[in-house]
């Protein structure tokens, strides 16, 4: 072929092409992308504070005395600090119920965030690996589960552990927790696990792995970071729970909710106690949460498969 | 190490779909086999089914003495590598390799002996403490092979292991691997669509089509003496040229292919080769010329009833030879098996009845031929292929057609 150069003038077209290159963004990338950007800083700056307010104002309170929360409100102590006092805390520490509650509030939150994670995680196991006849509307029955209220169970599950005598013991307050936290657990591990590629699954089966082996070495290893946020979630849960506590525990199975509560007087509050035993309840989730922080990493797949 | 066969091997699924049907293979010890075929043809269900991965729905497999229908994959005692490599993400290089081996109870002392001679040979010796999130391509492969390698087990099954590097590095796994196998002497059942790789890596090649088993032979015979137009197509690149041509036998006895105004003389070694084809002298025959048996006429002494004649459609130079794209006025095959062939290149709305066929000729490099030219093609005579243009079949003696 052959093209022939010609000087005539041509017109010239401009065709729209679209633009190659870095595709559209969302807002919500251009937001983390800007995270560096010194307004946005300052913007988030703001809005911390704003919320950390009543959390401040919570522990002002609990170190100032009664007299002065009830004369003044919390702010104040900007102008005299002189009045803050550890003696709520002195009185706290010597506070037999609320160290009991606190106690009890451990007693049913670790076992229950244990059992929950345990056996979901076997739970989710099987639903995502296992194939077995019916299995898809198992799957469907717990996740349909997630929809029950808290609310419609209470009074026939009191019934129940009223024949079982397990009312008012923390025994039952663990059960019901568990009962109501393993359709999201069982919901958001199953989901993370089939995210996981089939290959390395059958990979360990291939290697001479039982179930049980890919289960313990291969998956509760890669699943470390869904594993830390359900502990995260399910132990804030039914730390900070009252509603069931409220129901099932008598006086000595009441956690610290319960008993915070019944610190509140129609008019005004026992404010020392009360600051003072929630900046305490609210010590131990912030700990749990720091703790489990650490295994939220990104990319745990990364280099696995192709 | 131990043979590996297949006796009417099928799967079928649910909702009545075949992946793989009747399947007869008879792998020997220490055999290379490579199962290749367009996508979806039912190689890696075949391959599946083998590792246990997949339940068998029909036949049976047998490993050394043992039928392992109903073995689970952890005891069937044969390894694995994935296209994905599928590395466990949170162990390094080390732990992966030796994973399998801890599962067995083995000694750390000898497991320790076996990945460190397993990481030698591989070269990971240097990146053994290193997560697969930290490893090249090329080196994430090798680790999957050493996963398999380090078992020692009865089989190796490899399913399209190369497809994910770049293709310098693929010629060089493809080579790796060759000798790793020929070296460690295990059968090994390798999957791939890719059928250089598949000629250059079996010691038999088994083509499948949609599940079903085409031709299994050494690369060479499947080279040479395709069974029918799909394996005909799908071994050799570029593919071999079928076209629809006639045959015909003149007053002097001399048997001719006619197509458009050119006709090509048969030599009296293809007839004598392939008694059939005299069944087929007065109608049409699928006609098949690979583009290496074809060269530039003007590079050829002795052409006389062997020229094609057409224009230049397309002229790619390939360093060591010529590629030469040109139209000839015959009609493409249309079978089952063409239809097939187009459908894996994902060309299958290009060929249209009546248009001509475009045929594609490797010419030497010392070819002055460009695009738009006119072109005699000198066609090996004695190289054609003839297939049945109603099923395909390669005609070759009268048991086959």
């Amino acid at each position: 072929m052959t093209t022939v150069l010609s000087h005539e003038k041509r017109e010239v077209r401009v065709v729209d092409v679209p633009v190659t290159g870095s595709p559209k963004r969302g807002p919500l990338t251009r937001f983390v992308s800007n995270l560096g950007n010194g307004a946005v800083q300052v913007g988030l700056a703001v809005v911390a504070v704003f919320w950390l307010m009543p959390v401040f104002g919570l522990l002002v309170a609990s170190l100032r005395s009664e007299q002065a929360n009830t004369a003044s409100g919390w702010w104040t102590i900007f102008t005299k600090p002189a009045e803050l006092t550890l003696q709520n805390y002195a009185e706290l520490a010597g506070n037999e119920t609320i160290w009991r509650s606190f106690l009890n509030t451990v007693y049913i939150a670790v076992p229950s965030t244990f059992l929950v994670v345990v056996i979901s995680a076997l739970a989710a196991y099987a639903l995502a690996w296992i194939e077995f006849p019916g299995r898809d509307w198992l799957t469907v029955t717990v996740v349909g589960l997630l929809v029950m209220p808290i609310q419609v169970a209470l009074i026939p599950v009191a019934k129940l552990f009223g024949a079982l005598d397990l009312f008012g013991t923390i025994a039952g307050v663990v059960l019901f927790h568990v009962a109501f936290g393993l359709p999201f657990a069982v919901f958001l591990l199953r989901n993370f696990f089939t995210g996981i590629p089939v290959d390395l699954v059958e990979a360990a089966r291939m290697d001479g792995a039982t179930e049980w082996v890919v289960f313990r070495r291969v998956i509760l290893p890669i699943a470390k970071p869904a594993l830390a946020s359900l502990t995260i979630f399910q132990f804030l849960w039914v730390w900070n729970d009252l509603l069931v506590a409220l129901v099932f525990a008598d006086q000595d199975s009441a956690p610290i909710t319960v008993a915070l509560r019944s610190q509140l007087r129609q008019f005004g509050a026992n404010i020392d106690l009360l600051s003072t035993g929630a900046f305490l309840s609210m010590a131990v989730p912030l700990v749990v949460f720091l703790a489990f922080q650490k295994y939220f990493v990104q990319g745990v797949l990364a280099g696995s498969t192709k | 190490m131990a043979e590996l066969v297949l006796a009417g091997l099928g799967k079928a699924y649910g909702d009545g779909t075949r992946a793989v049907t009747n399947l007869d293979l008879n792998i020997r010890d220490g055999e290379f086999l490579v199962l290749v075929g367009p996508s979806g043809c039912g190689k890696t269900t075949a391959l599946r089914m083998m590792a246990g991965l997949e339940s068998i729905s029909e036949g049976t497999i047998r490993i050394g003495e043992r039928v392992v229908n109903d073995v689970p994959p952890r005891d069937r005692d044969v390894a694995m590598v994935f296209q994905s490599y599928a590395l466990y993400p949170h162990l390094n290089v080390y732990d992966n390799i030796a994973f399998g081996l801890t599962l067995r109870k083995m000694p750390k002392k000898d497991i320790d002996q076996r990945v460190r001679r397993v990481a030698e040979v591989l070269e990971l010796s240097d990146h053994l403490d290193r997560k697969p999130r930290n490893l090249s391509g090329g080196q994430r492969q090798r680790v999957a092979m050493g996963r398999a390698m380090v078992r020692a087990p009865q089989a190796f099954l490899m399913d399209e292991p190369l497809s994910n590097l770049d293709a310098k590095l693929r010629v060089q796994m493809r080579a790796q691997i060759a000798r790793m196998q020929r070296d460690l002497g295990v059968t090994t059942v390798y999957v791939t669509h890719d059928q250089t790789e598949a000629m250059t890596l079996g010691d038999r090649v088994a083509v499948m089509k949609r599940g079903v088993l085409q031709q299994v032979g050494p690369p060479q015979e499947l080279y040479d003496r395709p069974v029918n137009l799909f394996v005909a197509g799908f071994i050799g690149s570029p593919g071999m040229n079928l076209f629809v041509a006639k045959l015909v036998e003149d007053q002097d006895g001399q048997h001719w292919v006619t197509l458009n105004s050119d006709a090509l003389r048969l030599p009296e070694s293809v007839l004598h080769e392939r008694p059939a084809l005299a069944k087929y002298v007065g109608q049409n025959v699928v006609l098949g010329i690979r583009p290496e048996d074809m060269e530039d006429a003007a590079l050829v002494d002795q052409v006389e009833g062997a020229l094609l004649h057409s224009v230049a459609d397309l002229v790619e130079a390939m360093g060591s030879d010529i590629l030469v794209h040109f139209p000839v006025d015959a009609e493409a095959a249309d079978t089952d098996d063409t239809r097939a062939l187009a459908e894996d290149s994902g060309a299958d709305d290009v060929a249209g009845a009546g248009k001509g066929t475009v045929l594609v000729g490797r010419f030497s490099p010392r070819s002055r031929i460009y695009e738009g030219q006119q072109v005699a093609t000198w066609v090996d005579t004695s190289r054609l292929h003839f297939f049945d243009p109603a099923t395909g079949t390669a005609i070759w003696n009268e048991e086959i057609s």
